[in-house]
Order: structure tokens, then C-alpha cells, then sequence
């Protein structure tokens, strides 16, 4: 039998999903369910004087309202600064102020009209560095300032670094909001029992930790809250934290006695989800005339909006990019996060890699033309390697960003050290779309890259990144992994089934995996981090080794021959003589029908060997595992109109191993996907803590048809911690394809772009600013 | 408000409903015929998760009337497999890789059938022309595309 490890397995829960029998969260529907939905503030930053309900309360169909008189006590959330419903105060835009439980949901929208509020507006905050300013008014009073967080990092002697450079860049750099624009809305159905316990059906990314965070919110104990992840629309980060609507839909369930689910509309959705919060920073980085970093120093400032998430740890990220994507000797990483009247934020896929890859390599490439360095020849000298530790404190294992950075170079066509850019001049690499083309045209084509350093062996950024994993075998020869970790599209699902089908020697059709519902699976911190293959993986694995040791011991006791005189294959377990062989469903049989029989139910749980980082120099080693990866980006630019088409993207990821490569591709192309987006067409336009652009028409999102010509690469390291080698991929696919096109965009016209989305209007204006300046 | 008397041909079956002459075709589908396969994603024509054939065209069903499809015959992602076999746009989305979080997957499939039908052998430009309107966060559309281009492969010249 063929090893399960490096197949392109189709992925499990495929055929359910094309033929529309997967049940979604907005497909759950519960005997006697409401439909609730929420009213949400008329001002970006007001008190809250009086709240009528009384006429919404008459309308016909409403079972029940709330507003803040119905909150428990216990604040919530990752700053403990959040409440389900504000009742003397609305911070943002998005702020839940009463929220009503209906028998259909035009009934409820109905009598949101009809619930009477009385605001006094208050001067409002939407730039950080103004909340950051004395005097500024305080969002929340009780904090007695708007600095949520400050971090500082050092490493080295950054005065040094200056005197060892002998070029300098520098620049400012400014990112915009992102949405995750999950293809599935946010969606929560509260439900409680006669006891009073509570089901939430839920797309919750973090289940074992939303059943403590909600249990406190509401009061109830953590024993009391089940949560049941339904099938998952896409996540992306968005739930990774405990946000408003759901205590809002447990208190409406409570109230009104029956069901409720709360489900958001798409404008709603781009208007109250978490988003990735905008950063504005400041970067200056030196090397010397061999093509040695010196120094990196950067400052970050991040709007986190009215309430803090678990989006407010980013710059720990932004850190690990920062200090160690290549050799930095001296380094210093400042960031504020600050609260605003802005829209809340939260972690979205990347979690701070993608805005700090961005200045990192682009800055990268300022350097190298200062040093008159191939960007490439430039990056590979200071490339990380296998089994270094990193100043920070990152204890590298496997590492394959050579390679990766090579691969991509083959495929542009590009001789390591012997390209240099000439700006505008490009005409041709060998690849088929870069034909040539006239130097008089207003088409300019330009090449780019970008490397990423991203963590793939979980990341601890909580006192626990373990998961638990149960396999057990039944009577039939069946089994059943029972994992912590969940499904959300990606396809955890079915590697963790390749990785115990491998061990126990069965096929892949004949183990099913349960792992939607904290009453019955072990505890996993949340599917975050591109920890899932990783952390999950290693769990599996150990469950399954556990069990067939539990198989190889009645098999011994059946056969007369020594336990680890055996193997499993082909859903027998054979001697390893090869002459005696027992059905598997057989040995599962035999070890319960007996006096003093058993099951076959094999445990593990796997934490890694890593630690939180020091929480004054911010040292540690928060990963088991690195993962890398370059791009490559070809593209065209219009120097008329200022619009870029990217006609090819070449991405390499060092994964370790791939357990199931077509997976690991879905990874790389999706996140490019996104990772295209925040670089040309993708922002969240929020003036004055509104949201200007909240659908698909006006936030855009790549088609097919503008989607490049995509190329992956997939690097093998073998990393010798992760399950079968495996390190984790989800996060890498969208990291450097901002930094990689802004790359190639000056190879072709000669202008640096310091945000994103690099729009046509941005790209012009550049050019222009850019002609002034030639001509002046 | 009058009900509506509506008479609705979905996937070989015929059924007559009295509605709300204001519902959509989406409502009508997944609230009254429990077809939930059929996606609700923006309910402004956006995002394609809600995309059935509508007399063997491609519509978004969040944009159209259930009114006005009386008497229409309807195709969901449900009423494609026949006898336990997938459609071969099914079956090539699953083998292909082109399924992830699977919330696009019932409107891409019906948009690559439609496409198909009208044009058996599509260049990879017409596919990506074809299924612009039907947006995935998940995959980067390369292994959609992928998929719908085998399909027309197995279709004899």
C-alpha cells in the first residue's frame, strides 16, 4: 500500500460541499428559532441618554429586546473593555445599542426602527496620533489614556549598525484596513437547554477559549456554554476572538426563551467584523558596501478602533519580521496600538506579517539598489539558515529560504548576481509574457520580489499551544480521529486523516474525523497561526501510535507473537515475518468481548517546546518551526492611466513536507489571492469612523479574470519536529505579494509606493510626483 | 399584502406556493424548498454564491423575484448529480482541489455548468471570463479553473 503522506488527496468534505449538502451556520434551523438582529450607533462617539423600546416592544412578532440594562456585569474581550450592549456611552459606529429577537427577520429590522435613541455626540478620535496627543478625550475614561499597548524591542547596538552602514534607507509607510470578506457572513444561534445551559452554534475559530470568554460574559459557568462549530464559510482570522454579537444572541435566547439566531447581512458584516487594523510606520535600515544588513529600526502606530481584540498582538509579528526575516544585527522595534473611533479590528490572515513584510522588503530593495546589489544576490547574502538562532531568540530548525528565493529566480529567468534593475527598461525576461515591447510604449513591465519568514510550528502566544487528539478504532475496523483542531476550509480535516491513516495502515475512506464540538473533543487553543498541520498533526499522530500500540497488544495476545513483532497495512495487522495476518475490525472485537475488556482509544496531546516571549525584551522562541518563502511578480504598468496588471506571480514555500501538496497549493494560490488584493485593489474606506465602501462592488476582491498567471513552488526541508516533517503554510500564500509587486512596479517605472492598494490613482500621482521631481 | 399563487419547476419537481410577492428567488428556495445549498453571500448580485439557472441561464437568485420565475423551471446545485453519480463539474471541483471552505462552490458550479453547455470547449480565458462574477476567498480560482477546463477536455471535439 501506497504511503498516505504526500498524496494529492481530495479533500474529505468535497463531495458534501458540491452537492449542497453541508450545513452552514445559516442553514442551522432549531425548533421555535427568532431571528435577532442589532441596532447599531448613530454616532461614531456620543453618551447614550435614554433608550425607548417601548413601541418596538408593541409590534406584533418581536419576543424580545435588550439593550444595556440586560448586560452582565463582566466585561469582555481581549483588553476586558468590551460589553455586549453600551448603554452610557457608543464608542464607534459599529457599537451595539439594543438589539431585538423576532419571529422573521423583516419583523426585527422593523422594530429596530421603532426603538427610540437619545444621543449627545462627543468629540470623536480617527487619527491615532491625535488619540496619542495630551488632552486628546479619552475613549476610555478608565484607562486614563488612549495607548493600549506599547511595545519596544531591541537587539544589538542600533548606533553601531549606523556607524557600520555604508548606505541607508528610509521611508513612511501607510496601510489601510482589510476585510477578511469571507464568502459566508458571520453567523451565531444561541440556544439553551432547561438546565439553562447554553449550545452556540457557531464559525468561531477558537472554541475551547470562546466557551471560557462567553462563560464569563454571560455569567454562566465555563461547564455551562457548548459550542458547535458548524461547517465554516471561510474565517480568515475572523474568529479569533469573542466579539459582541455573540453574548447579544445568548442574551436574546435567554430573554426570549426560545433559540435565536443572529446572522449579519454583508454590509453589516463589512460594517461590525473585526478588520485588520491600518498602521502607519516609519523604517530606516542600513548595509554595508559588501551587501551586509547593518540595522533595522521601525516604529509602528496602529488604530485598533474603540475595543482591543486579540488583533492588538500583531506587532509582536511585526516584530518577528522586523528582527529576523534575514540577518539583522541590530535591531529596534517600537509600536503603539491606540484607541480610536474607529471600527474595531481584529487578526486577519498574516496577523501584522503582511503590513511588515511590506516595508521589510521593499525597503530591502531600496538597499540593494544603493549597493548597486542584485535584490536577489543582496537577499541570499543575508538569507536566515538552517539551525541558527536568530537574536530574538527564533531557534531556526529547518530552512529553506535559499531555495525558495533561488526557485523563484529560475522562473523569471534571472541569473543570481547578475541582474541588476534598470528601471523602465525592461523589455523581456525569457518568460512567455514578457514579450518584447516598444520603448516609446505607455505599457512598462517590471520584475519583483520578496521573501517571507512566517511561523509554522504553532506560535505561542497564550500560555498553552497544545492540542488533544483521540483515535479510535470500532468493532468494523473504522476509526474515528477526534481532534480539537477544526475544519475551516483549508483542509485540516483531511491531512490530519492522512497523517493517522498513515500510521495505522488504513485507507483514507475508512476514518472519519470528529472535531465541531467542545463537548466531545479535546482541547486545542484555535485553528490560527498556521499552527493547525503542525500542532493537530503531532497530536494525531500520537493518538494514532497510541492506539496501535493498544492494537499490536491484543494482536499479541491473539497470535502469540510479540507486540512490536507487528505492523498495520491495508487494514490488517500483519506480523512482520509476513506470515500471519488478522483483520483489523477483529482485534478491536477481541479486546472487548472478554472479561475485563477494552476499547481501542488512543490519546495525545502535543505542546510544543516553545515559549511566550519575554515580556520586557520580548525574547523567546515562540515557534517549534519557521516557515519561509519568496514571489516573484511580473508586471505591466500604465503610464498613461497608472493602472497595474500583475501577468505572473511565482511563489515558493518552504513547508517542510507537504502531506498533501495539492492542499498546500489551495494555501499558496488562495492566500496569493489576498494577498494580490491588499496590494492593488483592497481597502476599507472609513472617513470619519464610517465604512464608505461596505460591499463587494465598491471593496474588490480579485476575479478570475484578473487573477496572473499563478506558479507554486513547494520547498521540502523536513523539519524535524513537524508530523512526517510538515511545517505549517496557511499564512505565507499573501505575506510578500504586496512587496513583491511594489518591487516589481519601480523595475518597470521607477516609483516606490509606500501604501496599499497600489491604485491606479497612486501609481500616477507617484509618477508624477516623480516627473516634478526629474524635471526640477 | 396578496399572496402570490407561484408554480416553480426546481430540479424536476414541481411545486406551487403561495408567497410573499416580495421574497426572492433565494428566500424562496432556501426557506420554503430547504435547498440550502444555494448560498446567500451579499444579496446584491456581487458575489455569485446564490447562483441557480433559471430556464437553463445563470442567474444571482438573491436578485430576482420569486414572482417572476412562475412558471420557470429551476436548477440548483442539488438537482445536478444524477443517480448517485456527481455532475463532472462536481466531480472535477473535488478531484481538482477546487473545493476549500465550499460557500462559492454551489454558484461556481453552476455558472461552469452554464458556461459549458453554451460552450462545451472554453478557452482557460472564457473560463475565467465566465466565472468573474463568482467570487472565492479561498483557492486563488486556479484550481476551479483547472477543473472546468478538464471537463471540457473530456468533451469530444
Amino acid at each position: 500500500m501506497s504511503s498516505a503522506i504526500g498524496q494529492r488527496q481530495p479533500k474529505l468534505d468535497a463531495p458534501d460541499k458540491a452537492t449542497g449538502r453541508t450545513v452552514y451556520g445559516h442553514d442551522v434551523r432549531l425548533p421555535g428559532m427568532l431571528h435577532g438582529q442589532s441596532l447599531y450607533s448613530r454616532y461614531p462617539h456620543a453618551r447614550i441618554l435614554n433608550v425607548d423600546i417601548s413601541r418596538a416592544l408593541k409590534l406584533p412578532g418581536v419576543k424580545a429586546i435588550i439593550t444595556a440594562a440586560d448586560n452582565p456585569p463582566t466585561k469582555f474581550g481581549y483588553g476586558k473593555d468590551n460589553t455586549p450592549l453600551k448603554g452610557d456611552v457608543v464608542r464607534s459606529l459599529r457599537d451595539e445599542v439594543a438589539a431585538v429577537a423576532a419571529i422573521d427577520p423583516d419583523i426585527a429590522a422593523e422594530a429596530l426602527e421603532l426603538i427610540e435613541v437619545e444621543y449627545e455626540p462627543l468629540e470623536a478620535l480617527f487619527d491615532a496620533a491625535a488619540a496619542l496627543k495630551d488632552g486628546a478625550p479619552l475613549i476610555h475614561a478608565e484607562r486614563g489614556t488612549n495607548r493600549f499597548s506599547h511595545f519596544n524591542y531591541t537587539h544589538g547596538d542600533l548606533e553601531q549598525g549606523e556607524r557600520d552602514s555604508d548606505v541607508i534607507a528610509e521611508a513612511d509607510y501607510e496601510l489601510p484596513y482589510v476585510a477578511h470578506a469571507a464568502l459566508e457572513t458571520s453567523v451565531v444561534i444561541a440556544s439553551f437547554d432547561h438546565r439553562g445551559h447554553l449550545t452556540l452554534y457557531s464559525t468561531t475559530q477558537i472554541p475551547f477559549l470562546l466557551q471560557r470568554d462567553l462563560s464569563e460574559a454571560l455569567g454562566l459557568e465555563g461547564s455551562d456554554v457548548r459550542i458547535i462549530q458548524t461547517a465554516i464559510g471561510g474565517a480568515f482570522g475572523r474568529g479569533l476572538d469573542i466579539y459582541p454579537f455573540e453574548p447579544i444572541a445568548a442574551l436574546l435566547a435567554r430573554k426570549a426563551g426560545q433559540p435565536v439566531r443572529l446572522s449579519f447581512s454583508r454590509h453589516e458584516e463589512f460594517l461590525a467584523a473585526p478588520v485588520r487594523q491600518p498602521v502607519k510606520a516609519h523604517i530606516r535600515a542600513g548595509a554595508t558596501r559588501d551587501g551586509q544588513i547593518t540595522f533595522r529600526d521601525v516604529y509602528a502606530l496602529l488604530d485598533i478602533g474603540a475595543y482591543v481584540s486579540w488583533g492588538s498582538v500583531t506587532p509582536l509579528v511585526m516584530m518577528e519580521t522586523t528582527a529576523s526575516l534575514y540577518r539583522v544585527p541590530h535591531v529596534r522595534f517600537t509600536a503603539d496600538c491606540v484607541y480610536t473611533n474607529n471600527p474595531i479590528t481584529g487578526a486577519v490572515r498574516g496577523y501584522g506579517n503582511p503590513q511588515s513584510t511590506f516595508w521589510v522588503e521593499t525597503t530591502m530593495d531600496r538597499l540593494a539598489e544603493a549597493l548597486q546589489l542584485d535584490p536577489i544576490d543582496f537577499r541570499l547574502r543575508n538569507a536566515n539558515r538552517p539551525n541558527e538562532e536568530t537574536p530574538q531568540g527564533l531557534k531556526i530548525t529547518s530552512c529553506g529560504l535559499k531555495e525558495c528565493l533561488e526557485a523563484v529566480a529560475a522562473r523569471a529567468d534571472v541569473e543570481v548576481g547578475s541582474w541588476k534593475m534598470e528601471v523602465g527598461k525592461r523589455v523581456a525576461s525569457k518568460s512567455p509574457v514578457s514579450n518584447l515591447q516598444s520603448p516609446t510604449s505607455n505599457l512598462k513591465r517590471g520584475i519583483g520580489f520578496a521573501s517571507t519568514l512566517n511561523v509554522g510550528g504553532g506560535a505561542r502566544i497564550y500560555r498553552s499551544d497544545g492540542c488533544g487528539a483521540t483515535v479510535k478504532i470500532d468493532d468494523f475496523g473504522h476509526v474515528s480521529l477526534i481532534t480539537g483542531s477544526t475544519e475551516i476550509g483549508q483542509g485540516s480535516e483531511t491531512v490530519l486523516a492522512q497523517i493517522v491513516a498513515e500510521v495505522l495502515g488504513v485507507k483514507i475512506e475508512d476514518i472519519n474525523v470528529l472535531n465541531s464540538d467542545t463537548d466531545v473533543k479535546p482541547w486545542d487553543v484555535g485553528v490560527h497561526a498556521s499552527r493547525t498541520t503542525f500542532i493537530a498533526g503531532n497530536a494525531a499522530q500520537l493518538a494514532a501510535l497510541d492506539a496501535r500500540q493498544q492494537v499490536f497488544e491484543t494482536a499479541s495476545q491473539m497470535l502469540g507473537v510479540a507486540p512490536d513483532q507487528f505492523a498495520m497495512r491495508g487494514g490488517d495487522v500483519v506480523t512482520l515475518s509476513g506470515d500471519k495476518s488478522i483483520e483489523l475490525g477483529k482485534v478491536a472485537r477481541a479486546r472487548h468481548f472478554r472479561a475485563g475488556g477494552q476499547i481501542i482509544s488512543g490519546e495525545g496531546f502535543y505542546d510544543p517546546p516553545t515559549q511566550l516571549v519575554d515580556k520586557d525584551s520580548y525574547k523567546g522562541n515562540i515557534s517549534a518551526a519557521y516557515g519561509f518563502g519568496a514571489q516573484m511578480a511580473e508586471v505591466e504598468v500604465d503610464t498613461e492611466t497608472g493602472h497595474v496588471r500583475v501577468l505572473r506571480l511565482v511563489c515558493a514555500n518552504d513547508v517542510g513536507r507537504a502531506i498533501n501538496p495539492m492542499a498546500v497549493e489551495g494555501q499558496m494560490e488562495g492566500g496569493a489571492q489576498m494577498g494580490l488584493g491588499y496590494a492593488l485593489t483592497e481597502e476599507l474606506i472609513v472617513k470619519e469612523g464610517r465604512v464608505l465602501n461596505p460591499d463587494f462592488h465598491d471593496y474588490r476582491l480579485f476575479t478570475s479574470a484578473d487573477m496572473p498567471k499563478l506558479e507554486t513552488i513547494i520547498v521540502e526541508t523536513d523539519d524535524p519536529q513537524g508530523p512526517f516533517g510538515a511545517k505549517g503554510v496557511g499564512e505565507m500564500g499573501g505575506t510578500p505579494t504586496a512587496a513583491a509587486i511594489a518591487n516589481a512596479i519601480y523595475d518597470a517605472i521607477g516609483v516606490r509606493l509606500t501604501t496599499v492598494p497600489m491604485t491606479p490613482e497612486r501609481v500616477l500621482r507617484a509618477l508624477i510626483e516623480k516627473e516634478d521631481c526629474d524635471t526640477c | 399584502m396578496a399572496k402570490f399563487h407561484l408554480t416553480l419547476t426546481v430540479n424536476d419537481e414541481t411545486h406551487e406556493l403561495l408567497i410573499d410577492p416580495r421574497r426572492t428567488l433565494l428566500n424562496v428556495l432556501r426557506n420554503d424548498l430547504n435547498l440550502r445549498g444555494v448560498h446567500r453571500g451579499c444579496d446584491s448580485g456581487e458575489c455569485g454564491a446564490c447562483t441557480v439557472l433559471v430556464n437553463g441561464s445563470p442567474i444571482s437568485s438573491c436578485m430576482r423575484l420569486a414572482a417572476d420565475c412562475d412558471g420557470a423551471d429551476v436548477l440548483t446545485v442539488e438537482g445536478v448529480a444524477a443517480n448517485g453519480e456527481l455532475h463532472p463539474v462536481q466531480r472535477a471541483l473535488v478531484d481538482h482541489g477546487g473545493i476549500q471552505c465550499g460557500f462559492c462552490t454551489p454558484g461556481m458550479i453552476m455558472a461552469s455548468i452554464a458556461l459549458l453547455k453554451e460552450n462545451p470547449r472554453p478557452t482557460e480565458d472564457e473560463v475565467r471570463f465566465s466565472l468573474a462574477g463568482n467570487l472565492c476567498r479561498c483557492t486563488g480560482y486556479k484550481k476551479i479553473v483547472e477543473a472546468v477546463l478538464s471537463v471540457a477536455e473530456a468533451v469530444k471535439p
